[in-house]
């Protein structure tokens, strides 16, 4: 039984590094640009979800908070590609990986000078709440994290094969040029993805606060994101939330049966695997560049 | 305006394009000879620690903004020489070879993690080594019998010519320390992109299928690359350890290597002068904010309170403000300005304006 | 006497065929060029000659060597090089230092003897220079020679693409669409320079290039492809008039 609640527990994690590695995903499909910031993204969405509904804040009820913070997220992320990286389409890569970190070293400031640098959690209806079956004793709130998430993945990844919408954004970001002349509106198209992912990392946010307990470095989980977006092949969707359960399911499994001091290398021990061995991840071919 | 007539081959492969640059450059080497005799001692450590930045910062440079590989890793190969260089020392090994062969181990292991960082790109390069320098920062705790662990190791003064040298006891004659192997490395540096390493460098990160076209080894030029940058990256390390006396795992964090690679993002990607640049405002960025609290806390009647995070903040903002504004750097913004005086008047506004760009995928359609 | 030798080579991209079963050859000092419809093959075949890509099938031959033996990197010590369809220039370097790139292939020293810029070095430095010198010379390029490439028109980064690859001093030359996205001037300058390349400096030209007016001008004999498969080949009047090759550019003849 002990395995099992491992199992579950580490799931409800991976679900969290799955989301924000869709995030990582989807804006590295439609830009090829990869957001370093995604993680500090999601803690911004906590914040905002706690800042709308804890009652030391605004205090207003629950489900008017989701809407109101995702909202915000996706308006916030829409500004950042508005005002900031479209500005820079067309720099070297560094500077855009540079930049994005730098977006979450600002985000962190910002978030600790609003809602300080206290472990803050949120205020919730099924927090505390647990579902038995057969003897097995489960957390209501690891329930639903995998099944919102589960549900959230499929919709994204519906949209992206089977809308025009979608499969605009694919054909913007494999050549912009191109695609503008085709009649792709492909800033609108950024813009868009851009609050996608705000909102995804808003999704994230609040569930990972409905679990625990965040602060402003909680942001850092995203570099386990990584992990999971490069063990799930960086253009994949569904690889992506595959890759999170992996890691997430590694971290309790390490912790439980691996020495300490160990036990916290393994995701990125992994993630230099697949990177040596599999350099394109799991789950995507390798491609080389046309001339 | 300063006109070049060139009368001989010689002209354009020399290190300093004319004799006003000559003198500038050796105005400025000896003005950084005669420093210890003008600034306090506290200053002096402060150079001394701008000095050492920018030896990491030539390190990165190389690697990043010349052969364009994109490394968030590269505090971990400060630690690999610092690390190597205080070992050898226990050991009894004298610093004028200590502090080579600890730039040569660094130099060495760079290139063997080189071999499957080759088959990685852009960002999966930059995803790998920021994986590997979390990694570095355990496996120091991890290697307690050689490192310390988390309670860490000393790095013992320098034992130079019958004298002992360390950032205490003797602030100028480490302050020399450091200034002399700047401009053996900066030297080095030079000359490698007057070469056609150096070509072949800048060639990698243009355009690879042109550079293997003209018959450039893209896996090779990549290792050399890797290995010097990570040299250079281990001599600044081993004098990270002497300056900060005793050091962890800690000292080295993965925050170390990113602050590495947005000072020579902020100083300008892909020339010698950015790596100096950056180091200046990543060394006095911290003083510069505490007085400008102090400021500020007089002027609004509060104390000068610590606020968590402002100096990360802070750095954060500009350099979005540079990369959004002045992409090249503050290296850019200089040589905006040099021209603008060397051709007072007839400076035009859209001299250095972009070309509108696509970005263009690196994938096959 | 032939320079360059396909035989029977084949390509396959998964259930793509790009190249189907081809064969032809270069004689040395000829301008060969390669037409057809877009997709016919014509890049692949360049790709293929760079070992870009590996064939499925067949055997290449270039001046005595198996081509398929050697590496990427290694083809331009063979004594071949190339420019691209769309132009493939170290954009934040100098045209100057984009033609000494050329000279790459011919580097004797090492990287220790580059770090502290020995007399070797120097020396080897200077003979660089007096080649590229001339090329620039011989391309007119003077007035570009220490601007950055970023900030050039289009025509003359052809230019600067074709001097880079006559920088290498090769024996074979492939140049891609030289004359695309070209003024009629340009292209005028582009064909004495190809016959001045042919002429003076006994290279062998090989081009892929859609403009018929100087495919018929420079070149001595045409291959037209298809789908990857040989159409006709001959002399540029035989191959226009050819009626396979109308047939493939017009589609059926009513």
């Amino acid at each position: 039984m002990e395995i099992f609640q491992l199992l579950v527990s580490g799931l409800a994690n991976g679900c969290v590094y799955g989301l924000i590695a869709l995030g990582f995903v989807m804006i590295y499909k439609a830009t090829e640009a990869v957001n370093f910031a995604q993680g500090d993204f999601m803690m911004l969405g906590a914040f905002v979800m706690i800042g709308f509904n804890n009652a030391e804040y605004l205090g207003l009820p629950f489900a008017v908070s989701i809407v109101a913070a995702l909202v915000v997220m996706g308006a916030i992320g829409y500004l950042l590609d508005r005002l900031i990286l479209r500005r820079v389409a067309g720099e070297s890569q560094t500077s855009v990986i540079i930049l994005t970190i730098a977006l979450g070293f600002v985000i962190r400031f910002v978030v600790g000078l609003i809602w300080g640098h206290e472990p803050k959690s949120l205020e919730n209806p099924i927090i505390g709440q647990d579902i038995a079956f057969g003897g097995i004793v489960l957390g209501l709130e690891d329930v639903a994290v995998i099944v919102i998430t589960l549900l959230l993945t499929l919709a994204l990844y519906l949209f992206f094969q089977r809308s025009k919408l979608g499969l605009a954004m694919q054909a913007a970001s494999q050549n912009q040029l191109a695609a503008y002349y085709m009649g792709v509106p492909v800033k609108r198209i950024q813009g868009f993805i851009w609050a996608l992912s705000g909102i995804v990392a808003g999704i994230a946010g609040i569930l990972f606060a409905t679990k625990g307990s965040v602060d402003p470095t909680t942001g850092l989980i995203g570099i386990k994101a990584f992990a999971a977006a490069v063990i799930g092949g960086f253009g994949s969707l569904p690889g992506a939330l595959l890759g999170g359960l992996i890691v997430g399911i590694i971290e309790p499994f390490a912790s439980r049966y691996m020495p300490a001091g160990y036990s916290q290398i393994a995701p990125y021990a992994l993630l230099l695997l697949v990177l040596i061995f599999r350099p394109s991840g799991l789950f995507a071919q390798q491609r080389n560049k046309k001339v | 305006m300063r006109v070049h007539f060139k009368t001989s081959y010689n002209q354009d492969i020399r290190l300093f394009e004319d004799k006003w640059t000559l003198f500038v450059y050796s105005l400025l080497i000896i003005l950084s000879f005669l420093m210890p005799y003008i600034l306090d001692v506290f200053y002096l450590g402060e150079m001394t620690n701008v000095l050492i930045w920018a030896i990491a910062g030539l390190g990165l440079m190389l690697l990043t903004g010349h052969t364009g590989q994109a490394s968030l890793g590269h505090a971990a190969f400060l630690a690999l020489g610092c690390y190597s260089y205080a070992i050898l020392v226990q050991k009894g090994v004298p610093f004028l070879i200590a502090f080579p062969l600890s730039s040569v181990i660094t130099g060495v292991v760079g290139m063997i993690v080189a071999i499957p960082a080759l088959r990685l790109r852009g960002i999966y390069l930059a995803i790998a080594t920021l994986a590997m320098s979390i990694l570095v920062d355990d496996v120091i705790v991890l290697a307690e019998p050689f490192t310390g662990g988390v309670s860490g190791i000393f790095s013992e003064p320098i034992f130079l010519f019958g004298m002992e040298i360390d950032r205490w006891g003797t602030p100028i004659a480490f302050y020399y320390v450091a200034l002399v192997t700047i401009i053996i490395v900066t030297f080095g540096y030079a000359n490698i992109m007057r070469s056609p390493l150096g070509r072949s460098f800048v060639a990698v990160r243009d355009s690879e299928v042109s550079a293997q076209a003209m018959g450039v080894n893209i896996a090779r030029t990549k290792m050399i690359s890797f290995g010097l940058s990570c040299a250079i990256t281990g001599l600044a390390g081993a004098l990270m350890g002497l300056f900060a006396g005793i050091f962890n795992n800690e000292t080295f964090s993965v925050v170390i290597s990113i602050q590495l690679l947005m000072m020579i993002v902020i100083g300008g990607l892909g020339s010698i002068h950015g790596a100096f640049f950056g180091a200046i405002i990543i060394g006095f960025l911290p003083q510069f904010l505490s007085i400008s609290k102090e400021y500020v806390g007089d002027f609004i009647g509060g104390s000068a309170v610590a606020i968590p995070g402002l100096e990360f903040g802070v750095f954060g903002m500009i350099l979005i403000a540079f990369i959004m504004f002045e992409p090249n750097g503050i290296y850019g913004r200089w040589v905006k300005i040099r021209t603008w005086f060397e051709l007072f008047p007839f400076y035009r506004k859209g001299m250095f304006k972009r070309q509108k760009s696509f970005l263009k995928t690196e994938r096959l359609q | 006497m032939s320079l360059l030798e396909f035989e029977n080579v084949t390509l396959r991209f998964g259930g793509v065929i790009a190249v189907n079963d081809l064969s032809f050859s270069v004689k040395k000092g000829e301008v060969f060029a390669l037409v057809g419809p877009n997709g016919a093959g014509k890049s692949t075949a360049f790709n293929l000659i760079s070992r870009f890509y590996q064939p499925t099938a067949g055997q290449i031959h270039f001046d005595g060597h198996d081509l398929l033996s050697h590496k990427a990197s290694d083809v331009a010590a063979l004594g071949i090089a190339r420019t691209f369809q769309n132009n493939e220039l170290f954009d934040h370097s100098t045209v100057l230092q984009n033609l000494l790139i050329g000279r790459h292939r011919h580097r004797k020293t090492n990287f220790l003897a580059e770090i502290f810029f020995t007399p070797s070095v120097r020396k080897a430095e200077i003979q660089n220079r007096e080649m590229v010198e001339e090329i620039i010379e011989f391309l007119d390029l003077q007035p570009y020679r220490d601007k950055m490439i970023a900030g050039l028109p289009y025509g003359v980064r052809k230019v600067v693409e074709l001097g880079r690859a006559l920088a290498t001093g090769p024996k074979m030359l492939m140049l891609d669409e030289p004359a695309s996205g070209l003024s009629v001037e340009e292209t005028t300058d582009m064909r004495w320079w190809i016959d001045d390349i042919r002429r003076q400096m006994g290279i062998t030209v090989l081009m892929v290039e859609h403009d018929m007016g100087l495919v018929s001008n420079v070149s001595d004999r045409v291959l037209a492809l298809a789908d990857g498969s040989k159409l006709a080949q001959g002399t540029p009047a035989e191959v226009q008039t050819d009626p396979a090759v109308l047939k493939a550019y017009l589609g059926e003849v009513a």
